[in-house]
C-alpha cells in the first residue's frame, strides 16, 4: 500500500467517523464532505477519473448542500437540547462492530493475498459515453425516468399544504 | 501553422531548460512547482489590476472619475487596498463558530485556484491535460457553494445567513444552465478535454477561424454561458446576495481585514476562471482571430480575450439594474433551462444537415422563435400607468 | 496484503461506520447521511473490483458506480423531502420521539 493510499484512506475514515459522532449536525455534514472528497481521491487513485469527478460534483455540490438546507429548515442547527445519540446506542454500535468483524474475516480468508497487480486500465470518457449509448442505453433511460419521478415527488412531498379558507 | 515559434513557446522552453539543472529524482516535484507558481502569481496580479480597472470603469460610466489619488491616474490603488486590508483588525464575533469561520474563505480561494489547472493558456501551456477536464472544472466550481454557505452560517448573524441562503439558491439554480450550455461544445468536439476543444478551433478556412461562437448554436451557448457565469460569481445584475443597499453585504458582513480580502480574491478568481472556460469553449482559446495574425504569441491572445470579457462584465455591472430574487430564479428555471435544451437540439440538427445556407436558416429560426415566444410569455402583465405622486403635487 | 484486500477492508470499515451512524443517531437527517455513506462504501467496492478484476474493458464497475451515484442523489432528495414533511407535522426530527403510528 502506497503512502497516497494511506493518506486518502485516513482522511476518509476520519471524516466519516467524525460525521457520525459529532454533536452539531452542520459540523457532521462538513466532515462528511471531507470524507467524500477523500473517497473521490481514492477513485482517482484507482484510475476512475470520471467517477471521481462525478462524486465531487454530485455529493459535495448537491447532496451535502441539500442536507444543510434540510438541517436549517428543521431548526436542528443550533446547539442541540436533547442528547445526540439514541437510547439504544449500545446495541446499535455492537451490531455495527459485529458486521465489520464478519466482513473483515470474510475478506481476509476468501481472497488469495497475491502481490500480482494487473496493469492500470486506461479508460477514456469516450468509452464511457459509448457504453452508455449502446450497451447501457436502457438503464440510462430508466435513470432519467427515475430522476424525473424523484424530482416531482420531492417537490410534492415537501410542499406546504394549502390551507383551505372557510 | 503549428510551427513551434521561440517566442510563442518561451515559457515551455525556459521551464525545460531550468529542469535540466535539477537531479532526475526531484524532477516531477520541481516541474509541478514550476508550472503552478506562475498561475499563483499572474492571476492575483490580474485581480489587482481588475479592481482598479473596475472602479475607474464604473466611475466613468457613472460620469465621475474613479480613484485617481494613489499613483499615476490612480493605478497604484491596489497597493493601498492591500496594505489597508492586511493591517485591519481581524474581528471575529464571540458567538461565531471559530473553525468554520476561518475555513470558509480558505476553501473558497482553494476551489477558485484549482479551477485553473485545466485552462490552456497558450499552445502546449496547460497545467494538466485531463481526459475529463471540463467535468473537473464544474466539480471544483461546485465546492464554492459550500464555502459560501459555511461563511454565512458560521457568522451566526441573521443577515449573513439570509445572504448565504440566497446566494446558494442562486448558485445551484444557475449551475444547471451553465453546464448545459457547455454540453453543446462537448457534443460538437467529441471530447471533454480542454486541449482537444481548443485544438479543434485553432484552424482557419482562408482567413476566418473555426471558433464555435461563429455558429448559431455556439453564439446562443456563449450568451447563455455568460449570463449563467455572471450569476454564478454573484456579480451585478445578479448580486442580490451581496447587495449593499439590501442586506448590507450579505454573507461576508462579519468578516474584516484579510479574510474579507480573501473573499474578494476568491470571487474575482472565480470570475476569471469562468471567463477562461468561456474563452476555451467558445472563443477558440489561444487561437488568433485571423490567420494572418498567428505570429502574435498564443498566451497574448488568451489574456487579450480575457481582458475583453472582463471589460464586458464591468460594462454590464455599470449598466443594468439589479434583479429581484424571484425574477432571478424565474429567469434561470423558466427561460434559460428551456433555451439550453433547445440549443442542444439545434446543435444536433446542425451536425446532421448538409452544410450551406439552409442549415443556417433552420438553426437560427429554431433558436430565435422560441426565445421570442418564451420572453413574451414570461413577461408579467403589469399595465404601465402615468406616475402620480401622493405628496409632491 | 494485496491492494484489493486493502480497498475492500476500507470499504467494509466505511460501511460499518455508516451502519453505526444509522443505528445510533437521533436526528433523522443524520440517519439519512449514514445511509448515503453505506452506498458510497458499496461504490468503492465496485470500483476496486473493476480495477483489480479480470475484465476491466467491460466497464461494468464504473457503470454501476455512476448509476449508484445518480440513484443515491435522487433518494437523498426524496428522503429529505419526507423528513421535512414529518417535521412540519410533528415539529421534531428526533427519531426516539417518533414512535407512534397515530396522528
Amino acid at each position: 500500500m502506497t503512502l497516497f493510499f494511506l493518506i486518502a484512506a485516513a482522511l476518509t475514515i476520519v471524516g466519516t467517523a467524525a460525521a457520525m459522532s459529532l454533536r452539531n449536525p452542520i459540523h457532521c455534514i462538513l466532515s462528511l464532505t471531507l470524507g467524500l472528497v477523500g473517497l473521490a481521491v481514492l477513485y482517482l487513485q484507482l484510475g476512475a477519473q470520471f467517477v471521481g469527478f462525478t462524486q465531487v460534483l454530485v455529493y459535495v455540490g448537491a447532496v451535502a448542500i441539500l442536507a444543510v438546507f434540510a438541517i436549517m429548515m428543521t431548526r436542528s442547527a443550533g446547539s442541540p437540547q436533547q442528547p445526540a445519540f439514541s437510547r439504544s446506542w449500545l446495541s446499535g454500535s455492537a451490531v455495527a462492530v459485529v458486521v465489520f468483524a464478519v466482513l473483515a474475516w470474510a475478506i481476509s480468508s476468501a481472497l488469495p493475498s497475491t502481490k500480482i497487480v494487473p496493469p492500470q486500465p486506461a479508460v477514456s470518457v469516450n468509452q464511457i459515453g459509448d457504453a452508455l449509448m449502446h450497451k447501457f442505453a436502457l438503464p440510462l433511460e430508466i435513470i432519467g425516468l427515475l430522476l424525473t419521478a424523484a424530482l416531482i415527488g420531492a417537490v410534492i412531498v415537501a410542499m406546504p399544504e394549502r390551507r383551505e379558507t372557510p | 501553422m503549428i510551427v513551434p515559434d521561440t517566442v510563442d513557446q518561451i515559457f515551455v522552453l525556459s521551464k525545460h531548460w531550468l529542469l535540466g539543472y535539477v537531479p532526475t529524482a526531484l524532477q516531477p516535484i520541481v516541474s509541478a512547482i514550476l508550472s503552478v507558481a506562475p498561475v499563483l502569481v499572474v492571476f492575483p496580479l490580474l485581480f489587482a489590476i481588475t479592481t482598479v480597472l473596475e472602479r475607474k470603469g464604473l466611475g466613468r460610466i457613472q460620469n465621475r472619475y474613479g480613484p485617481n489619488r494613489v499613483g499615476p491616474y490612480g493605478f497604484s490603488q491596489p497597493i493601498a487596498d492591500g496594505i489597508k486590508s492586511l493591517t485591519k483588525e481581524d474581528i471575529v464575533p464571540r458567538s461565531a463558530d471559530q473553525v468554520v469561520h476561518l475555513l470558509a474563505p480558505l476553501l473558497l480561494v482553494m476551489a477558485a485556484f484549482l479551477a485553473y489547472a485545466v485552462l490552456p493558456i497558450g499552445r502546449n501551456m496547460v497545467l494538466t491535460n485531463l481526459n475529463a477536464g471540463v467535468l473537473f472544472f464544474f466539480a471544483v466550481g461546485s465546492m464554492v457553494e459550500l464555502a459560501v454557505f459555511m461563511a454565512g452560517w458560521s457568522s451566526r448573524s441573521k443577515y449573513s445567513l439570509l445572504g448565504a441562503m440566497r446566494a446558494v439558491a442562486q448558485m445551484i439554480s444557475y449551475e444547471v444552465p451553465l453546464v448545459l450550455a457547455s454540453i453543446v461544445v462537448i457534443m460538437a468536439s467529441g471530447s471533454l478535454s480542454t486541449v482537444a476543444i481548443v485544438n479543434l478551433q485553432a484552424s482557419y478556412t482562408s482567413i476566418w477561424p473555426h471558433w464555435f461562437i461563429f455558429t448559431p448554436w455556439g453564439f446562443t451557448g456563449f450568451v447563455l454561458f455568460m449570463i449563467a457565469a455572471t450569476a454564478e460569481s454573484n456579480r451585478s445584475p445578479f448580486d442580490l446576495p451581496e447587495g449593499e443597499s439590501e442586506i448590507i453585504a450579505g454573507y461576508y458582513i462579519e468578516y474584516s481585514g484579510f479574510k474579507f480580502a480573501l473573499f474578494f480574491l476568491g470571487e474575482y478568481l472565480g470570475m476569471f476562471a469562468t471567463s477562461g472556460l468561456a474563452i476555451t469553449l467558445f472563443l477558440g482559446g489561444w487561437a488568433a482571430p485571423f490567420s494572418f495574425l498567428t505570429w502574435i504569441p498564443s498566451y497574448i491572445w488568451f489574456f487579450a480575450k480575457l481582458l475583453a470579457l472582463i471589460c464586458v462584465f464591468i460594462w454590464i455591472r455599470g449598466t443594468l439594474p439589479r434583479l429581484r430574487m424571484d425574477q432571478l430564479m424565474g429567469l434561470a428555471w423558466k427561460f434559460m433551462l428551456p433555451m439550453t435544451l433547445l440549443n442542444i437540439f439545434t446543435a444536433g440538427v446542425w451536425h446532421f444537415m448538409p452544410s450551406g445556407f439552409t442549415r443556417w436558416l433552420v438553426c437560427t429560426s429554431l433558436l430565435i422563435v422560441p426565445c421570442l415566444l418564451l420572453s413574451r410569455g414570461l413577461k408579467q402583465r403589469k399595465k404601465l400607468q402615468i406616475r402620480t405622486y401622493r405628496f409632491a403635487e | 496484503m494485496s491492494p484489493l484486500n486493502a480497498y475492500l477492508l476500507l470499504s467494509a470499515l466505511l460501511f460499518s461506520i455508516g451502519l453505526a451512524g444509522v443505528l445510533t443517531r437521533r436526528n433523522a437527517i443524520l440517519v439519512l447521511i449514514g445511509i448515503e455513506l453505506m452506498l458510497n462504501a458499496a461504490n468503492l467496492n465496485f470500483i476496486a473490483f473493476w480495477r483489480y478484476g479480470p475484465n476491466p474493458a467491460a466497464l461494468t464497475g464504473i457503470m454501476f458506480a455512476i448509476f449508484s451515484i445518480a440513484i443515491a442523489a435522487a433518494e437523498a432528495a426524496v428522503g429529505l423531502g419526507i423528513i421535512l414533511a414529518v417535521y412540519r407535522h410533528t415539529k421534531t426530527t428526533d427519531l426516539d420521539q417518533l414512535n407512534s403510528m397515530k396522528g
